[in-house]
């Protein structure tokens, strides 16, 4: 699957869904999309729609609300599929520590292949997320 | 006999030629369009890559779809669009064709948006319907305007409704230097820009807006030759429009450059019409289709009759 997976590597496909999040790590996320930064020279593109996409990335502490809607999400994409989970919210419930409404353990819900970390993480550190992730890809 | 046949429509003017060509014309597509936003842009084979990635992925067959149909539209498209490039690159390249294949060809390119409407409302998807209808309304729009566009070279070729006719009619003028002939160029460029689903009239694939109309639900292998067909279209349709106005290619020494200049004329001006404009919505398509383009094609024949 060697060669495959270089393919697969050098066009990962994002859909972006937001987890109740606070909207900084998303406004973050399009910053990736300008001119300054350009991930479509890495072969990225943010889709519209789960059924294309190879990278789901998650933003926020995902409450119990929005848990099922994202383990939805996760059982609709095509596998192989990845999720990257951004800023401090997945990885460490930050402020929402004692929130009463978020789930107690987002990998309960779904799956996460990688945590990028931050409040809300700069736009290098995500691309470093990204290169991290083609290169487990790459072997 | 049977081989060569088989030859044509899967390896030089069919399938294999215009595939590869169109994922590099692709290509430009993309770059032009990254430097227009003062991008850097996708690499030569991001194209490649794409496809062949989709074709690795897990295709999910939606529950409440018409299976048949969902399965069988974006390959029977496929087909289509191969059939289109073959005649057209026949005619080019090869100087054959038979009586009436013109004709032929408009009905195959009425075939793909019928094709794209079947796969669209098979899903069952609330969006992919609303992009199955648009693409209806678009193509009442466009195809009264095509068929006006593809006239003026008929009145101005003898009445030959023959691809091969034309080219050799165009062989001591092009018709693009009379003023029917521009008149029916910028006609027929909307037009494509129309059936190719690029920017002022993307509206039935609205990716902002519509998620993609209906190729929203489609993933893995399906989704790839959608996104081949499209890439297909790249080469096809503009080359429809260089035997109907430009007159063909002669591939002999310097003619080769001039070749690859029609058609790159043709495809850039297509990309900066994308660039430089925002999606129009249905209505105003419509509009612009029926009370600007259609008169404007109209007088653009009635020249071509007189013999301007």
């Amino acid at each position: 699957m060697g060669w495959y997976n270089k393919r697969l590597a050098k066009s990962l496909w994002v859909f972006h869904v937001s987890g109740s999040p606070c909207n900084n790590c998303d406004i973050e996320i399009l910053d990736l999309l300008t001119p300054k930064y350009d991930l479509e020279r890495l072969g990225i593109k943010l889709v519209g729609s789960i059924r294309h996409a190879d990278v789901l990335l998650m933003t926020g502490v995902m409450n119990k609300k929005i848990a099922p809607r994202i383990k939805k999400l996760y059982e609709q994409a095509p596998k192989p599929i990845f999720v990257v989970a951004v800023g401090s919210c997945p990885a460490s419930t930050i402020t929402f520590k004692k929130s009463y409404n978020r789930v107690e353990k987002i990998e309960d819900v779904i799956p996460i292949d990688m945590y990028i970390p931050g409040c809300p993480p700069k736009p290098e550190a995500m691309i470093e997320g990204v290169a991290k992730l083609i290169g487990v890809l790459n072997g | 006999m049977i081989l060569d046949n088989l030859f044509y429509l899967f390896v030089f003017p069919g399938f294999l030629f215009v595939a590869v060509l169109g994922l590099l014309v692709g290509w430009v597509d993309r770059k032009v369009s990254a430097r227009f936003q003062f991008r850097v842009g996708p690499p030569v084979l991001q194209n490649f890559n794409d496809f062949f990635k989709l074709l690795g992925k897990q295709t999910i067959i939606v529950k409440d779809s018409v299976k048949s149909l969902f399965i069988a539209a974006p390959l029977l498209a496929f087909g289509t669009l191969c059939l289109i490039a073959t005649m057209v690159g026949m005619a080019l390249f090869f100087e054959q064709g038979f009586h009436g294949d013109l004709l032929v060809l408009m009905y195959l390119m009425m075939v793909y948006s019928v094709m794209l409407v079947l796969g669209g409302i098979s899903t069952g998807n609330v969006y992919s319907s609303i992009g199955a209808g648009r693409e209806i309304k678009l193509l009442l729009g466009d195809e009264l305007v095509f068929i006006l566009v593809c006239l003026i070279p008929i009145v101005k070729s003898g009445y030959a409704v023959n691809l091969e006719a034309m080219i050799i009619a165009q062989s001591d003028g092009m018709f693009i230097g009379s003023v029917s002939g521009v008149i029916g160029l910028i006609a027929g460029l909307l037009c494509i820009q129309a059936k190719m689903a690029l920017r002022p009239f993307d509206i039935a694939e609205a990716e902002t807006e519509i998620v993609e109309g209906p190729l929203m639900e489609y993933s893995g292998p399906l989704l790839a030759f959608w996104k081949l067909n499209h890439h297909i279209m790249y080469v096809a349709y503009p080359l429809v429009l260089v035997v109907l106005f430009f007159g063909g290619f002669n591939l002999q020494g310097i003619g080769i450059l001039w070749a690859v200049l029609k058609y790159l004329l043709i495809v850039v001006l297509m990309i900066i019409i994308k660039n430089t404009n925002p999606r129009l919505q249905i209505d105003n398509a419509l509009k612009f289709f029926w009370r600007v383009l259609a008169p404007l094609a109209f007088i653009g024949l009635i020249l071509a009759v007189l013999g301007v």
